[in-house]
């Protein structure tokens, strides 16, 4: 079970787990409720950079398309395979087997992300 | 925005953990635990929803029926007492003013049930239409709450339902488009309540819709919930609801219908009654030119990518369409959509492109619907 506490997040509602300079990063519980049942996602390629803030892929659900933000700034090194495979996972383990992208990054970036706390006030009554 | 209604099943809602979203000013269940879980069991065994939102304005006088076919595109007076009938309200050039279902109790008493978002507008026309006839409309909408069960199991799951008795034809023999009544009892020793119940739907399955006293409706769907357990039934919602329709081939107000289009245009040709005398709509209908005007056709694609409302659809770099209504098929399990297109590329079978964010994905023109239930 992922420590929720020990992550940090994004106002685009992607979280970040850091491991030494490699970010596994995720869409949380509350955006993949927001969207519904993912049934396609878009991840961009291994090797591929990507920049924090913009748009780096997608994930459609039955009934709308919701788009992917980099939370940082870095390079692909890994995506999950088995979410590709089965969208599903996004919505039945967000923080887990729903992980989306490992990035090799700047950890000193992370500093100006949203700790839990804040990211549970963000998100409390929308 | 003024405060959203809700529907006298709101406390059922919540208590199921449903997530809500504004429709035509209601605030209704979108889904409960999944669209797709939702979506299936409809297909393979029941869904419940509410659909309390809908308005229905009860017609009543001895030229109800003249009146419903002045007013409307289809000639209702003809109904059989208990029959049902899909009909449109068009306005004076014979754009859709919103597309309704008419329920005929006696010859002097009809109700229609019309799209929440439209309530005002049918209410406008009703009302403007009236002139002499001898007839009165009354808005019911918040007088009578709606609860559709639909899918294989809806018969079983009522006959299961201790609460409902009394049918005024039996459910075997309940033909589709046709209303029963039977007594609703919300506990032993309580006074009996009517209900009327139309073997019709928008779902593409077999199915009932319960017409139901607003302050009844609650205990109704607890009874259902109770009786169709056995049975697979989950409280749906609105997400389900439209994968389901589009599934169908149905069409939705705002999407495929509006005051733009014209009724052959949406493939409902049939519906208007041309060899009436008058109605409205009748003249501005025979001046419309309809050799170029986009018609509805049905797209199916490949892969996992939706074309989603409002994406382009092109044949080579030509523009010849647009997509209303579209999404993944959870039942076919790929992309499929309605769009409106140039009728030259009409044909079932022609191949364009869909504008998916970008990236053009083909898709093949195909006959609605996507999906039939199969008997």
């Amino acid at each position: 079970m992922t420590d929720l506490d020990s992550l940090k997040y994004t106002e685009e509602h992607e979280w970040i787990a850091l491991d030494g300079d490699v970010a596994t990063v995720g869409i949380t519980d509350f955006a993949a409720d927001k969207l519904g049942d993912v049934v396609f996602v878009d991840l961009p390629g291994v090797d591929s950079g990507v920049t924090a803030g913009q748009v780096c892929g997608e994930i459609e659900s039955t009934k709308s398309v919701g788009e992917l933000y980099a939370p940082l700034t870095g390079d692909v090194v890994a995506i999950n395979d088995a979410v590709v495979d089965d969208p599903s996972l996004v919505n039945s383990d967000p923080f887990g087997d729903g992980w989306l992208v490992k990035l090799r990054v700047d950890a000193s970036a992370l500093d100006g992300l949203l700790d839990r706390a804040a990211y549970v006030a963000l998100t409390e009554g929308a | 925005m003024s405060d959203p209604r809700y529907t006298p099943l709101r406390a059922h809602h919540e208590a199921l953990g449903a997530s809500f979203t504004d429709f035509g000013g209601w605030a209704m269940p979108v889904r409960y635990t999944s669209d797709l879980a939702e979506h299936h069991a409809v297909r393979r065994s029941a869904g419940l929803f509410d659909i309390s939102h809908m308005a229905e304005f009860v017609v009543e006088g001895p030229q109800a029926g003249e009146f419903l076919d002045y007013a409307l595109a289809g000639r209702l007076s003809v109904l059989a007492d208990d029959q049902a009938k899909y009909s449109l309200v068009l306005d004076a050039s014979g754009g859709i003013v919103d597309d309704v279902i008419v329920y005929c109790q006696h010859p002097d008493r009809f109700i229609v049930v019309a799209n929440a978002g439209n309530r005002d507008a049918v209410a406008e026309a009703l009302s403007a239409r009236r002139g002499a006839f001898d007839v009165s409309v009354e808005d019911w909408t918040e007088r009578i709450a709606l609860v559709a069960v639909q899918g294989p199991a809806s018969q079983e799951i009522l006959e299961a339902t201790p609460e409902l008795t009394g049918y005024s034809t039996s459910l075997d023999d309940l033909k589709y488009y046709r209303m029963t009544h039977a007594s609703f009892t919300r506990e032993p020793g309580a006074e009996p309540s009517p209900v009327h119940i139309g073997r019709t739907g928008y779902t593409g399955e077999d199915g009932f819709e319960i017409f139901v006293r607003w302050d009844d409706a609650s205990s109704l769907w607890g009874a259902l919930l109770r009786a169709g357990a056995d049975h697979d039934l989950v409280p749906a919602g609105l997400a389900a609801r439209d994968t389901l329709r589009l599934e169908a081939g149905m069409p939705l107000y705002g999407h495929e219908l509006s005051l733009d289009v014209v009724p052959a245009q949406a493939g409902l040709g049939r519906v208007v009654v041309d060899a009436k005398d008058q109605f409205v709509g009748k003249e501005g209908l025979s001046a419309v030119d309809l050799d170029a005007a986009p018609v509805l056709v049905g797209l199916t694609a490949e892969g996992r990518r939706a074309g989603r409302a409002g994406y382009g659809v092109f044949d080579g770099d030509t523009r010849v369409g647009e997509i209303t209504s579209g999404a993944l098929s959870p039942t076919l399990g790929h992309p499929i959509a309605m769009a409106f297109v140039s009728p030259t590329v009409s044909a079932p079978g022609t191949e364009l492109t869909i504008d998916v964010r970008g990236t053009r994905i083909p898709a093949t023109v195909t006959a609605l619907p996507f999906y039939r239930r199969t008997k």
